[in-house]
């Protein structure tokens, strides 16, 4: 038993679509896509990492406990992250309420 | 009584113990996610906050050294990942070669966030805390990006160099004749961690170098 043997040319093949991805996303910063920017730099960034994870850690050929392992990790961060932005995107939504005002008036940054 | 010296004594056989060292090694990567996660989210947070002073901040760091860095780590990852390989095929040589190969490659990594970026923006009055002499606009926010530049950026150094310190052991192990295509989970679960440091970096590159405006 010696675990699934990737062969060569598949790494190498991902280390070179690593390396596009890598000078494609520092080419589209200099390219002025308004708040895409950074949709494209983090998609690019999630492809690059998937590459990384599939292949050179071996999902691709894991059992599926393991893949459970990394989607419950990836699940938490997005409950981290969506939650946290939530509260944050939120906040403007409802009116301060007028009795609030003076507090409120005293706190700001 | 088992006759197999690669296997551990309390596994059935030899897929259930890879399946064990493997199952562990992602369970600690995943309290890495939840470490490395918190740090994120609070640079969204604020970056939301403070957008203006945040993407100026972006504009100070070098791209070119940034894009260098993450291309050199993704050598590290490709010379880490046919090191498992090899010692998968038992090719002992091949194995130190690229043990050590990944070690310059890290240490390259480390070397060149030091010599050009740290120690830049040391002298240029950047770090907060130690030196910091930047009066520009928003200068206050701009040091909270900095704060958030050098321990994002710290702390994953700190986990190359001890990656690098992993992989020191390893070339030692496979020096002494340690792994064979039986006997090679060592290297192989710390394949899996330098892939992962090699994963924040590839989030960390566009977060603080990229997106804000380079145009």
């Amino acid at each position: 038993m010696s675990g699934h043997v990737v062969p060569k040319k598949l790494y190498i093949l991902v280390f070179a679509a690593l390396i596009v991805f890598t000078g494609l996303t520092t080419g589209v910063a200099f390219v002025n896509l308004g708040k895409w920017n950074t949709v494209v730099a983090l998609a690019i960034a999630v492809s690059k990492a998937s590459l990384v994870a599939l292949f050179f850690m071996h999902l691709r050929w894991s059992s599926g406990l393991l893949r459970m392992v990394v989607l419950a990790a990836v699940m938490w961060f997005a409950i981290l992250v969506v939650l946290t932005l939530s509260d944050e995107f939120t906040r403007q939504w409802t009116p301060v309420p007028s009795s609030w005002e003076a507090q409120v008036q005293q706190n700001v940054r | 009584m088992h006759s197999n010296a690669a296997l551990a004594e309390q596994f059935d056989d030899l897929p259930q113990q890879h399946e064990a060292s493997s199952l562990g090694m992602w369970l600690f990567l995943a309290t890495e996610v939840m470490f490395f996660g918190g740090l994120f989210t609070a640079y969204i947070i604020f970056r939301n906050f403070y957008l203006p002073a945040f993407e100026a901040g972006s504009r100070l760091l070098d791209v070119r050294i940034g894009a260098f860095n993450t291309a050199v780590l993704l050598c590290s990852s490709l010379t880490m990942a046919l090191a498992v390989r090899a010692a998968q095929m038992g090719k002992k040589r091949l194995l130190i070669a690229f043990l050590l190969l990944t070690l310059l490659l890290g240490l390259t990594f480390v070397g060149v966030k030091l010599a050009f970026e740290w120690r830049h923006d040391y002298l240029e009055g950047l770090m907060p805390g130690i030196n910091w002499t930047f009066d520009g606009p928003d200068a206050r926010h701009l040091e909270l990006f900095f704060c958030f530049y050098f321990f994002l950026t710290g702390v994953h150094a700190l986990h190359m160099v001890i990656g690098v310190g992993v992989l020191a052991v390893l070339i030692l192990m496979a020096a002494r004749g340690r792994f064979s295509p039986l006997r090679y989970n060592a290297v192989e679960m710390s394949g899996l961690y330098w892939h992962f440091v090699d994963i924040v970096w590839i989030f960390l590159f566009p977060l603080l170098y990229l997106i804000g405006g380079r145009y």
